[in-house]
């Protein structure tokens, strides 16, 4: 235990995990935008999938990271049209279509990966980029000033997605949907365009965790993510669909797992004992969401297709 | 007559009902159809010939006798999960943790099977059966309580518990219950000795894999059918999935309800999951690290079966069947036209988003048909004739 305690371990085990935390993030601060207009994606993870494959391809054949969360984030785009589709023009049960999307996702990802990588390919590491000055402070500068520009990104878009929910004309057509969309109907507001617009914003971001996901990993196997989508899910719940709240959960979701693994390099967990300590996340994600449920209200209309008169 | 209607196999006689008979019987085969082509689109995609390739699939799952037992035994978790998810989904439980439920179960019944090698196997068949039923049933009870009590939302609880049963299946297969026997590159093979001779299920037709678990699964469904329309508590399910506040105001008891469709659906999931390793060639269980290394994707297959069966155990059958021989087939296609079997999760995947987004033109002609007399409660995915099942 002693070899945990000590600034060079304790440094590491933070910056790993905030970078274990960023694609959890990207998910969720997505799924959040969605959720606050009363639309339920459970498709996430099969959307992170698809994402981090288009990276994984764009990144071995062109070598380019740019081209490679481009092709992410565009993933995530015309995911999230389909996914607007089903959910908003017509109506499906949102719980059920996520997990048609997920498999959809899954499954697809595995016939692309046996046919056009019949042996792996490696793709560049994605760069750190230093903050001037920043970087230089000990300890901190470890932790939080040389990550990659993604990191940044993830968390940018906390106060930025909060300012949108909270002080912006379209942040409270939002709310107004995912809350009361027959009144907020009445008012001329369009139920639907809102929700488009929210479920192709969270399906990009999710397509983008994916490409900043298979960024960290380096190489695309089969089921990439493992749930890492519906964690991001249960993240929006835990985080009360306040973005604040979701970037807490992803934290301490990347501390816990980043524990796990520095504890099990340094032989304070027993390799026996290994796959018990694997549970600890979701073990933790469960107890978090039990603690949280009867503590904050979702959204009134969350997973209520809408329609007029109805 | 009157019970084959209520179940919605015979129209009712009223106009309206007539109009959303033809909308439930045209929405599935349509969006059947779209898929089939879909999936044909995504074989062309990989350069395969999909009248080849559906041709490869149908003769692989469907051409012969020992096709069609192996689709058959390839359908028996899949009717389980899928019966299971009829009584859960029905109470409005989205259980997605037929994985996590399908592993709990097979390492009770393998435990069970180690644990009491000397009975006979009319003893000790049912104790697996039975202690892989409590295994399961109680990974779906956490949930169901959760949900029931607390209000945690039952389909990312399913989907984290089934993070915990993937490792906990990879903890005691890789130490506890392992064989100090199968030596591989890396240690010990990740597997469990091999079950004595009288835990393993018998065939039924020599020669063939079919075995007495598919009888044992086909008269489950038809259990699950007489549970959910001819017993109090069948009905109290489908009323408490209709509307929780209506059922808590007729005086049910609405949450250890909710508790108790979950537990049976996990059971009958864990049943799936003991079959798997007693039913299997290989008569141990083995571990590749993940669930679907396991169950072979059951837990989700399954819900897709259910779905496509509009949430009725009789039909279940049948679509268990029908999805069997396509996991079975698409190992043939896989053969012939060299698109990777995995083709068939995917396609699976668009048949969920299909069935679903069909639902909506039902309920609609249905909203328009009755728009003078009661509106019908849209149930997550249960078919339109839902509401004629409960009595007046």
């Amino acid at each position: 235990m002693s070899h945990f305690f000590t600034a060079a371990v304790l440094t590491a085990t933070v910056a790993a995990a905030i970078q274990l935390a960023t694609p959890f993030l990207l998910a969720a601060l997505g799924e959040t935008m969605g959720q606050r207009s009363g639309v339920v994606n459970l498709g996430v993870d099969g959307i992170m999938l698809l994402g981090a494959f288009g990276a994984y391809y764009a990144a071995a054949k062109t070598g380019s990271l740019v081209a490679a969360t481009a092709v992410g984030l565009g993933i995530g785009l015309v995911m999230g049209l389909v996914t607007a589709f089903v959910s908003v023009t017509l109506k499906a049960e949102q719980g059920i279509s996520g997990i048609g999307v997920f498999l959809f996702g899954l499954g697809l990802t595995d016939v692309l990966l046996l046919k056009l990588f019949p042996s792996p390919v490696t793709i560049p590491a994605l760069p750190a980029v230093r903050i001037p000055l920043l970087h230089r402070i000990p300890g901190l500068g470890t932790m939080f000033f040389s990550q990659n520009w993604l990191v940044y990104l993830a968390f940018l878009l906390v106060p930025a997605l909060t300012w949108v929910l909270n002080h912006t004309t379209y942040g409270m057509k939002i709310r107004a949907v995912g809350e009361n969309p027959a009144a907020a109907d009445t008012v001329g507001v369009s139920v639907a365009r809102i929700r488009y617009s929210t479920v192709i914003l969270g399906c990009a971001l999710a397509g983008l965790a994916g490409a900043t996901l298979l960024m960290f990993i380096g190489i695309f196997q089969e089921d990439l993510t493992n749930s890492e989508g519906f964690i991001a899910v249960a993240l929006v719940y835990f985080g009360a669909w306040r973005p604040v709240g979701v970037m807490a959960g992803s934290l301490l979701y990347g501390l816990v797992a980043a524990v796990v693994v520095s504890w099990k390099t340094l032989g304070i967990i027993p390799t026996s004992a290994s796959d018990i300590a694997s549970m600890a996340p979701a073990v933790l994600t469960v107890l978090a969401l039990l603690l949280v449920a009867r503590r904050f209200r979702q959204p009134a209309a969350l997973g209520k297709p809408y329609e007029r008169g109805g | 007559m009157r019970r084959l209607r209520s179940v919605g196999i015979l129209p009712s006689v009223d106009p309206a009902g007539r109009r959303d008979f033809l909308l439930s019987w045209f929405a599935l085969p349509t969006a059947a159809v779209l898929s089939v082509l879909l999936g044909g689109v995504l074989m062309l995609a990989f350069g395969a010939n999909p009248i080849t390739g559906y041709h490869a699939l149908l003769t692989g799952a469907f051409g012969g006798s020992y096709a069609l037992t192996s689709t058959a035994v390839k359908a028996v978790p899949l009717l389980l999960v899928g019966a299971g998810i009829c009584i859960a989904f029905r109470a409005n439980m989205l259980n997605i943790g037929g994985e996590g439920q399908i592993a709990m179960g097979g390492l009770a019944g393998t435990a069970t099977a180690l644990a009491l090698p000397g009975l006979p196997a009319v003893v000790l068949i049912p104790l697996v059966l039975l202690a892989g039923a409590v295994g399961g049933g109680v990974w779906g009870a956490i949930p169901g309580a959760f949900k029931a009590y607390f209000n945690v939302n039952e389909i990312l609880s399913t989907i984290m518990l089934n993070l915990v049963a993937v490792q906990f299946m990879n903890y005691l297969l890789s130490g506890p219950m392992v064989a100090h026997s199968g030596y591989a590159v890396g240690g010990l093979i990740p597997q469990t000795q091999l079950l004595p001779r009288s835990s393993w299920l018998p065939t039924l037709i020599p020669g063939t894999q079919l075995h007495l678990g598919v009888l044992i699964a086909v008269l489950l469904a038809v259990a699950v059918y007489v549970l959910l329309w001819h017993t109090s508590l069948g009905f109290r399910i489908r009323a408490v999935g209709l509307s929780r506040e209506a059922s808590s105001y007729a005086g049910m008891s609405v949450k250890s309800t909710m508790t108790l469709a979950m537990t049976l659906a996990g059971a009958l999931a864990g049943i799936a999951g003991a079959m798997l390793v007693i039913g299997s060639i290989s008569h141990r269980m083995v571990t590749d690290g993940t669930l679907t290394g396991f169950t072979g994707n059951a837990g989700f297959n399954g819900i897709v079966v259910a779905l496509f069966a509009g949430l009725s155990p009789l039909w279940t059958i049948l679509t268990a069947f029908l999805f069997g021989g396509l996991l079975v087939g698409g190992t043939s296609m896989q053969v012939v036209t060299g698109v990777p079997s995995d083709l068939v999760t995917a396609f699976n995947g668009v048949v969920v988003v299909l069935v679903v987004s069909v639902e909506y033109l039902r309920r609609r002609a249905r909203a328009r048909a009755k728009a003078a007399g009661t509106v019908g409660p849209a149930a997550r995915g249960a078919p339109a004739s839902e509401e004629k099942g409960v009595p007046a």
